[in-house]
């Protein structure tokens, strides 16, 4: 056997580095991790529509698969491992006590269809998480169901098209989005049938107000706006946006990705906001789980109230009901439609609850301002060595433009690459477009002041490396993770999407 | 607050460097009369035992399949997962990382979702698939959309036997996408024939196999009626223990397979959070909504994987993506792809032979009982049948007797006089002999 | 004798007859980076002079490519679909997108020359 030309090692794993082949390279036919017993002996009743052939699935055991998985689970960065600064996706703790929680007998074994009246505590909980969230925000109503941000998106958007199509207003076509916004924003006003209208920032990071009355309209249906914004700040002029919008006949989306920073100390309802989604996989720190689920609830205001969508919680005469049709008595008969199978992300809801639950209405507001806290440490201590994009404060996130790599040769990406190295994750990169090479910083709330201090020294390290010249240092990290850069243009022009049996290793991208 | 590690010396010291006296004074971009002055009218924080003593309490309010004979599917499945499957996504590298956006550092999340697509496909019999949406309603109302982008046209043909959940979504999207969904009224007796209703504007056909009654059909003749026409067949799959044993889409002709994967290593959780599936062919692969991983070498000319194809999605595209999808189901995908690879071929289509085999010995036991009538001849392992009065208070009655004893059709269909009798029932390998026997005696005592 | 006329999108259209090659330009191709996928209309298509035709992919972003002059498609490069690298390598040449059979050929006059094309250019910095 000879040595890996890159580890030196014999098997090409680096200590706690192991390398894992597939599982489609490592399984036996026969081999499995299950012991089932023979079925019974029935003549088979599928018409003649059985399965012919093998599928092709490998066959392990149980500690060949647990091996698997644990090797992969250590080729992962985590919240559980360090600080994750992904600005605007907000990487907070996520307390196991939600995981205990939603695993109880009687909510994980629960199935969506069985009668409501054996489900009386799920809707219970389902009514309680309605209640912390209608309160939080102040807002009469709230639409469960939204599978994630976007989803809820999507939602908060079709019933402001429904409430204008009742209200004769259905010629409203426009939809004005902020320039800074999530690409969902105009991804979901598109798919429900609008054109959208972008509007352009101003130099403090935030919507230009003359611009955006000058587009108001009788076609304009209404605006998108992420408040605080993605550039981390508070959209100071928000009452005389929603005053505009109102005036000109549209309604107010408010997209909640970052209410994290306002919870508890600003209610979105005060700020004449029509309807916002709030992620609880964000804000209420359900785990993001390597990209989902979510969850998306829609706060709505009572002009939107009644085109949710279906199904709801309801008290009836026998205790809580679940409105499932809109031709039910208890329905209000506008319900925008169904936006998913069954009832909500009810395990999300689980999570969300026990976390808001376990702060209370004092600790959600100690939540906001120890986010908002750590941001603004992060600002200030950073201020001088990269550079701030606006100035403070910021909200929960700190935002950095690469002016401070000018003339470096060395990018926004060399530097996130470099703090792999450092065992970090990166920041959120390149986002917002409206700064040059952004760098977003997002520490959030369940970070200790020690920690944020190490991170500033590595920052500024990094800086002063960059400014030093150091370009090879840069353009070859990472050199330590588990893999260096990767190939992203060979995997979009040849995708390589399944493994196959004549997929040999080391081959697939040539 | 065990959440917070600030102390009142940390942000002090924290405001000094910061330059300002106060939080408050961090919030100064926020017009004064909306800042809260003080906390909202909620519970103060608790400490653990006592957030779990009140949700407990709402738990133990309900019955849970687990302490229940239940016969209840409808697009939710109760089976067995290994107990290595839950051990397993709850390490913290698995629940608490992002979306796998810097491959370096989560090549974990990428290697497991490379193999997962390939499940999908093998399962399908499909040519590529993603890395999992929200769930089988929405994946299917996604899978209407994109093949109006590739036929670009606007008509889809819905099955009565595509479960409702699933046809709503359609309808909604229909409603604001601006889209015709053309829906066949509920077919109980599996006959239904859509040949007829394709024509030159049909952007797809949707069926469901096994169908929301339980129905399997062979829909290769459907398939290619369709292709004729220049349109897609989309095939749902509500129950994917059903591909261990059942003819797959692909076999069939399919354009697009769709299904809700709850029945792989996710717990029913009264509705979610499920994982949808999504696998398509080669061909419409750039029309396809959703995150995908692909395989490349990093620069040391190692083999890795990262997120791939992503100009099609939202985050670059803005309002010209094929979807506004971000977040999908990755950690649901990841208890799926963990229980397929525990079972592997033998496991899954042994489970899937005993889940046959569950439901025909009861179907025929339950359908001597007079004046019950089986309404499906072939099945996988949920079926429906007609009582001699309505199922609504039987199921209700049912649960008096602590049985979780089906849904009625009438719970989707409540204005359908047709649908009022209808009872769909599903057996798994969860269900013993003596839950069958126990579903028997009270059947026949609420049926007098 | 064929004229090669340029658009302020970074497109290229190379006239013989009545018949355009376009493409797009070495300066979008640079801008874009590494090519990994082009979407190319049906032949047979109408397209619009000023209307989206295709897109030109990177790994990061997507461009639309409209058309420099209205008229129906007559060809595509089939061979971007397998080598889209042949865009950076060859923008002005192999890496053409699609032939069309021009409806008005006087659309061309307002187009930008060579020269015209790269003071443009250097007036964006």
């Amino acid at each position: 056997m000879t040595p890996d030309p890159i580890t030196g090692t014999f098997s090409g794993s680096r200590a706690l580095q192991i390398e894992e082949p597939l599982i489609f390279e490592q399984g036996q036919p026969g081999r499995t991790g299950v012991d089932l017993p023979l079925p019974p002996a029935v003549s088979d009743r599928l018409g003649g529509l059985k399965r012919q052939g093998e599928i092709g699935l490998p066959g392990l055991s149980e500690p060949q698969a647990i091996r698997h998985y644990t090797r992969l689970s250590q080729k992962n960065y985590a919240i559980d491992m360090g600080l994750y600064p992904l600005g605007s996706c907000t990487m907070k703790h996520n307390p196991r006590l939600n995981e205990k929680m939603v695993r109880l007998p009687g909510l994980g074994d629960l199935h969506p269809m069985q009668p409501a009246k054996t489900a009386q505590g799920a809707l219970e909980l389902i009514d309680k998480l309605a209640h912390w969230l209608k309160t939080l925000t102040g807002m009469p109503a709230v639409a469960l169901s939204p599978g994630a941000g976007a989803h809820g998106e999507l939602c908060g958007i079709m019933a402001i098209r429904a409430a204008h199509e009742a209200e004769g207003e259905g010629h409203r076509k426009r939809i004005l989005v902020p320039e800074s916004a999530h690409g969902t924003n105009p991804a979901t006003a598109a798919g429900v049938g609008y054109s959208v209208d972008p509007i352009p920032a101003n130099d403090r990071g935030r919507v230009d107000l003359a611009a955006f009355k000058a587009k108001l309209g009788a076609d304009v249906a209404g605006i998108m706006l992420t408040n605080p914004n993605t550039c981390g700040l508070f959209e100071s002029e928000i009452l005389e946006i929603s005053e505009a919008i109102h005036g000109a006949g549209g309604y107010f989306y408010g997209d909640g990705a970052n209410f994290n920073a306002i919870v508890g100390r600003v209610r979105p309802g005060d700020l004449g906001i029509d309807c916002m989604h709030i992620n609880l996989h964000k804000t209420f720190s359900t785990p993001h789980g390597g990209g989902g689920p979510g969850a998306g609830p829609v706060v709505l205001s009572a002009a939107l109230a009644p085109f949710a969508p279906l199904p709801y919680v309801v008290h009836g005469p026998d205790g809580f009901a679940l409105v499932e049709h809109d031709n039910d008595p208890a329905a209000t008969g506008k319900a925008l439609g169904r936006l998913k199978g069954f009832h909500g992300q009810m395990g999300m809801f689980v999570r969300a609850l026990a976390y808001m639950m376990s702060h209370g209405a004092d600790g959600l507001r100690q939540v906001a301002a120890d986010a908002v806290l750590n941001a603004n440490y992060i600002l200030a201590s950073l201020k001088d060595d990269l550079s701030p994009a606006f100035d403070g404060p910021c909200m929960h996130e700190a935002l950095f433009d690469d002016s401070f790599l000018k003339d470096t040769d060395i990018s926004t990406l060399d530097i996130a690459k470099a703090m792999i190295d450092e065992g970090y994750h990166p920041m959120t990169m390149y986002f917002p477009l409206v700064v040059h090479g952004a760098l977003l910083i997002e520490p959030t709330e369940t970070e200790s002041k020690e920690t944020l201090d190490q991170f500033i020294a590595v920052m500024k390290g990094l800086a002063q490396r960059a400014k030093g010249g150091d370009t090879a240092y840069f353009h070859g990290a990472p050199r330590l993770s588990p893999r260096r850069r990767l190939d992203e243009t060979a995997a979009a022009r040849k995708p390589v999407l399944r493994w196959r049996p004549s997929n040999i290793t080391g081959q697939a991208a040539e | 607050m065990r959440y917070l590690p600030l102390t009142d010396t940390d942000r002090r010291a924290m405001l000094a460097r910061i330059g300002v006296p106060s939080i408050d004074s961090l919030y100064r971009d926020v017009p004064e009369r909306v800042r809260l002055q003080k906390p909202v009218d909620l519970p103060h924080h608790m400490g653990e035992l006592e957030v779990e003593r009140a949700i407990s309490a709402m738990a133990a309010k309900n019955l849970g399949t687990g302490r229940a004979p239940s016969f209840l599917g409808a697009g939710a499945y109760r089976h067995h997962v290994p107990a290595a499957v839950d051990h397993l996504i709850q390490r913290g590298e698995f629940l608490t990382s992002y979306t796998p956006y810097q491959p370096e550092v989560t090549q974990g999340t990428l290697e497991y979702l490379f193999e997962f697509q390939t499940q999908i496909a093998l399962l399908t019999d499909m040519d590529v698939a993603n890395a999992s949406m929200y769930d089988g309603a929405t994946a299917t109302a996604e899978a209407v959309m994109m093949a109006n982008r590739v036929t670009r046209r606007s008509k889809a043909i819905v099955s009565g036997n595509l479960h409702p959940h699933y046809r709503e979504v359609i309808d909604t999207h229909a409603r604001f996408a601006g889209f015709t969904a053309v829906t066949a009224k509920p077919d109980p007796e599996g006959r239904e024939d859509l040949i007829a209703q394709i024509d030159g504007a049909t952007s797809c056909v949707v069926v469901q196999n096994p169908g929301f009654f339980g129905h399997l059909r062979d829909h290769s003749a459907l398939a290619e009626a369709c292709h004729k026409a220049g349109a897609l067949l989309i095939v749902a799959v509500t129950e994917v223990i059903s591909l261990g044993a059942v003819k797959p889409p692909g076999a069939m002709g399919a354009d697009i397979v769709t299904a809700e994967g709850q029945s792989l290593g996710n717990s029913l959780g009264f509705g979610g959070p499920y994982v949808g599936l999504f696998a398509t062919r080669e061909k419409y692969l750039r029309q396809m909504p959703g995150r995908l991983v692909g395989e490349t070498m990093d620069a040391d000319g190692r083999r890795g994987w990262v997120l791939t194809l992503s100009t099609r999605e939202q985050h670059i595209r803005r309002e010209k993506a094929t979807s506004n999808i971000c977040t999908n189901s990755g950690l649901c995908a990841l208890a799926f792809t963990i229980h397929l690879t525990l079972l592997g071929e033998a496991g899954l289509t042994r489970l899937a032979a005993i889940n046959h085999a569950k439901a025909v010995t009861l179907a025929d036991s339950l359908a001597r009982f007079p004046g019950v009538k089986l309404m499906t001849d072939a099945f996988f392992n949920e079926f429906t049948l007609a009582l001699p009065k309505p199922a609504a208070p039987i199921v209700d009655a049912l649960a008096d007797r602590g049985i979780l004893g089906g849904v009625p059709a009438s719970r989707l269909y409540p204005k359908d006089s047709a649908m009022a009798n209808l009872l769909i029932l599903a057996a798994t390998e969860t269900n013993t002999d003596a839950d069958g026997e126990a579903l028997a005696a009270a059947l026949r005592q609420v049926l007098k | 004798m064929s004229t090669v006329k340029f658009t302020e999108d970074h497109e290229w259209i190379r006239v013989d007859g009545d018949i355009g090659t376009i493409g797009i330009t070495d300066y979008a191709q640079e801008q874009l980076g590494d090519v990994v996928y082009v979407e190319l209309p049906d032949v047979g298509r109408q397209v619009e002079k000023g209307k989206d035709m295709a897109v030109v992919e990177s790994v990061k972003a997507a461009s639309e490519v409209y058309a420099p002059v209205t008229g129906s498609v007559t060809a595509i490069n089939d061979k971007l679909s397998a080598e889209p690298a042949t865009v950076n390598a060859a923008a002005m040449g192999d890496g053409w997108f699609v032939k069309i059979k021009l409806s008005n050929p006087s659309e061309l006059d307002k187009l930008m020359d060579e020269a015209a094309y790269k003071k443009y250019v250097e007036g964006l910095g």
